[in-house]
């Protein structure tokens, strides 16, 4: 084999501090560039928001239903999804890791856990503040438990309940930006990959807000359509 | 409120469209893409090139992992990348974490290969002591393969270039200092410079608490994955670089020499089970360790560059050394 | 000790690793154990108390007078649903690549997380005193600042606590990733595993989850202590977790 003509990786001397991205600045052409980088974080992150929230919906109703008419069950839902709340999201990752290793799980049963107690009470308090007369009323035209629960109660919750699902969602989207240390992806680990550089950093936590505030809009939206007797409450 | 939320997009879509007249105005650039880089290879050129074959997609998905940092995720691509060219089916799980992690996930079949250091594998996986460690890089690759084939883990050839750990400063610390060329003049004149350094270095032997033991270092430490940032941020007036890191090259920050040999050798080994090794059979090898055989000090440091400096991603740079160094088209 | 070990596995070792020193996973060094415990726990609540004073110091003052004269929905609305939203890892990678590594950096950024619950809970609570009763007040002379002091704050308090409350635990929560910006609080052992092992990140996050709920159930009782006895006995005890809602009309038949 020739040793003397090989074709060979093109080495180049680094051109010295000046150019804004070897700096690590906020460099608009270099974001412009490479945005396609974050469409798969940003998916994941969108993964890692709205199905805990979904699944925290459905846990949080059942419990609220359950606890509409057992009026005793409110207080330990409360303090158990309250310790929940109150248990920092990177610190359950761990706790949870001899059950269920490091990695999608892991991120998702914590981030379910934390939107239990706010979308609980928020079903409860709509449920709740179902004016008497209503409900009375509907009683008095003969409907069941049940049709008063689905067909009137939990109408008139809806702004509570949606309330709540945006609060939720809001708050899972900044917590999922965690999960990268739970070992799965989303916009937090691609944070963490050069925390360094500006323009990376930037765009990541940008693109994290953006999210919140599209899922914030989309929400209002679900929210107007279902209650078009109500203008819709902030 | 909707106010809020419309607020927030509005501002965002304003960037958006800054961001969009930029892209419009900026040049395209792609790494060195003259087609000068490439000198016409006018030896015969075809044994370079990697051949792919057919059987070997058969052989079933082959998991390449890699370690948490950018020279890792180069070299992850590279093996992926040269195992794919001959037509293996890839999987990559490049993100591994610390090397304990990587090695439970060797021995434990999650990934089928990663690329470690001689030095990290003897001290952490073999307890050899920092000391014990055979300074030089071959004697240290041939113990760390004995050690690996103990759990019936296949260490490849070494790379050519190694990481070592190598402290750095900018040239103004270098000059308060009087220009010191080794560890030993340096903290001879001033043992108290801060030093940066990933948060592991704080409590292990082979690093801070070693330093302190055998340079008599005593300054402050400084927890940070910044290195060559938390120079120029003054967050600490030295740090802890890798000998590949492409700043090193760039005249406003000086390096000093190891001279107790403090740190053990860290030459690239990609380890495999040994059952692996005998699916892939040694055509598949005898390519892997030709390919790597290009990885000089110097490659790597370019190959660093691109993604640190140029902030490239792994897997084009990867291709890229490919590409040019002949092994594919 | 080591039967409690053998029966919850990873769990009981992550105690043990709180309460018995053991070699580090690189080898050669020793840690864990109460006292490095200890010191990762002070700075911990070093710069989490910083954090909650200087932002009550901020947020407090001015949502009460901006509660009392009626105009800040806009800011309790929009800072509430903004401060919800920033991950605070963004945050604090922001302030590491534009502010620098240190306590100023963690600091400011448990600031910012701390100061939307604040003003939010502050203003609303502000704004759900009974108007009758600031009426009457006024009509017996009383100046703003004594309507405030005497009328408002006292029936806002325990809305104000709730938001101290959520503050509280979002800032000692959010001090678990201060290592990345060379503070070493409890987050240590649980973001270096290769010094500290899964053990310590269990370990560590047993310590952090067990602090941030008694801290939780602190600021509760504190809540309820706060509540004038009237509001109790009407039934409007505070609500035991975060309630922020504005103020609507009030509702027909709600207690």
């Amino acid at each position: 084999m020739n040793p003397t003509v090989l074709a060979q990786l093109k080495i180049e001397k680094p051109g010295g501090s000046g150019s804004c991205v070897a700096d690590n600045g906020f460099c608009p052409e270099w974001i412009a560039e490479n945005l396609d980088r974050y469409w798969t974080p940003l998916l994941e992150h969108v993964f890692l928001t709205v199905v805990p929230v979904a699944i925290g919906f459905v846990i949080a109703l059942a419990l609220a239903v359950l606890a509409h008419r057992r009026r005793w069950l409110t207080g330990p839902i409360v303090t158990v999804t309250g310790i929940f709340f109150a248990i920092p999201s990177v610190a359950a990752f761990f706790l949870l890791q001899p059950l269920t290793g490091l990695g999608y799980t892991t991120a998702m049963v914590a981030l379910v856990s934390y939107t239990l107690l706010i979308i609980f009470r928020n079903i409860t308090n709509g449920l709740r503040n179902v004016p008497a007369e209503t409900r009375d009323a509907a009683i008095g035209q003969g409907l069941t438990d049940r049709q008063l629960l689905t067909r009137v109660e939990l109408p008139m919750a809806v702004p509570e309940i949606m309330a709540g699902l945006r609060i939720a969602t809001s708050t899972t989207v900044g917590l999922a930006a965690l999960a990268v240390f739970a070992g799965a992806g989303g916009l937090g680990s691609e944070i963490l990959t050069d925390e360094r550089f500006k323009s990376n950093v930037v765009v990541a936590g940008g693109l994290a807000v953006l999210l919140a505030a599209v899922l914030d809009l989309a929400l209002l939206g679900v929210q107007r359509v279902l209650t078009p007797w109500q203008r819709a409450r902030a | 409120m909707t106010s809020v939320s419309r607020s927030i997009l509005a501002a965002l879509a304003a960037l958006c469209l800054a961001l969009g007249l930029a892209a419009c105005g900026s040049d395209d650039e792609g790494p060195s893409g003259d087609a000068a880089s490439t000198p016409a290879a006018s030896a015969p050129e075809e044994s370079k090139v990697i051949k792919s074959d057919p059987a070997n997609a058969g052989k079933g998905t082959i998991t390449v992992g890699s370690k948490n940092f950018t020279e890792q995720y180069i070299l992850g691509e590279l093996y992926a990348q040269t195992l794919e060219a001959q037509g293996y089916k890839i999987r990559r799980r490049l993100n591994l974490g610390s090397e304990q992690v990587a090695f439970k996930a060797l021995r434990g079949g999650d990934i089928d290969a990663y690329p470690e250091y001689t030095g990290t594998a003897l001290t952490s996986f073999f307890e050899v002591k920092t000391k014990d460690v055979p300074p030089d890089a071959d004697a240290a690759y041939e113990l760390a393969k004995e050690k690996y084939e103990e759990v019936g883990i296949t260490a490849l050839a070494r790379t050519p270039f190694e990481n070592t750990f190598i402290i750095a400063s900018t040239t103004e610390t270098a000059e308060a200092a009087g220009n010191p060329k080794t560890v030993s003049e340096l903290f001879a004149k001033d043992p108290n410079l801060s030093i940066s350094g990933f948060p592991e270095c704080r409590q292990r032997q082979d690093c801070l608490l070693g330093l302190r033991d055998i340079y008599g270092y005593k300054g402050k430490f400084v927890s940070s994955e910044g290195k060559f940032s938390d120079l120029d941020g003054d967050e600490s007036k030295l740090t802890l670089a890798f000998s590949t890191d492409p700043q090193l090259a760039l005249d406003k920050y000086a390096a000093y020499e190891d001279d107790k040999k403090f740190f053990p050798p860290y030459n690239i080994t990609l380890g495999l089970k040994d059952e692996t090794v005998e699916k892939l059979g040694p055509e598949t090898i005898k390519t892997l360790e030709r390919v790597q055989a290009g990885l000089t000090e110097e490659a790597m440091r370019e190959l660093n560059r691109r993604v640190e400096l140029e902030k490239q991603k792994p897997k084009a740079v990867a291709k890229a050394y490919l590409s040019e160094s002949g092994f594919i088209e | 000790m080591s039967t409690t070990v053998a029966i919850l596995g990873d769990f009981g070792e992550g105690i043990e690793f709180l309460f018995k020193e053991r070699e580090s996973v690189s080898g050669g060094v020793q840690i864990g154990g109460p006292a490095e415990m200890a010191a990762f726990c002070a700075t911990h609540m070093i710069v989490s108390v910083a954090a909650i004073v200087i932002a009550a110091a901020l947020a407090i003052p001015l949502s009460l007078w901006l509660g009392h004269i009626g105009r800040g929905d806009f800011l309790a609305t929009a800072t509430s649903n903004v401060g919800r939203a920033v991950p605070s890892l963004a945050l604090l990678a922001f302030f590491i690549s534009f502010i620098g590594l240190g306590y100023t950096n963690v600091i400011s950024v448990l600031v910012l997380l701390a100061i939307p619950p604040l003003i939010t809970s502050t203003y609303v609570g502000m704004r759900q005193v009974d108007r009758d009763t600031v009426d009457a007040a006024r009509g017996q002379g009383m100046t703003g600042w004594e309507i405030v002091r005497v009328v408002e704050l006292p029936l806002a308090l325990p809305t104000i606590f709730g938001g101290l409350r959520i503050a509280a635990v979002t800032v000692v929560a959010t001090a678990t990733i201060a290592p990345l910006a060379n503070v070493q609080t409890l987050g240590e052992p649980i973001l270096t595993p290769q010094t500290y092992g899964i053990v310590g990140q269990i370990g560590a996050s047993i310590l952090v989850a067990t602090i941030t709920l008694l801290i939780d159930f602190l600021f509760a009782r504190l809540q309820r202590a706060v509540t004038p006895t009237g509001l109790k006995l009407a039934g409007e005890a505070p609500a035991k977790g975060p309630r922020f809602s504005l103020p609507t009309r009030r509702r027909l038949g709600s207690t």
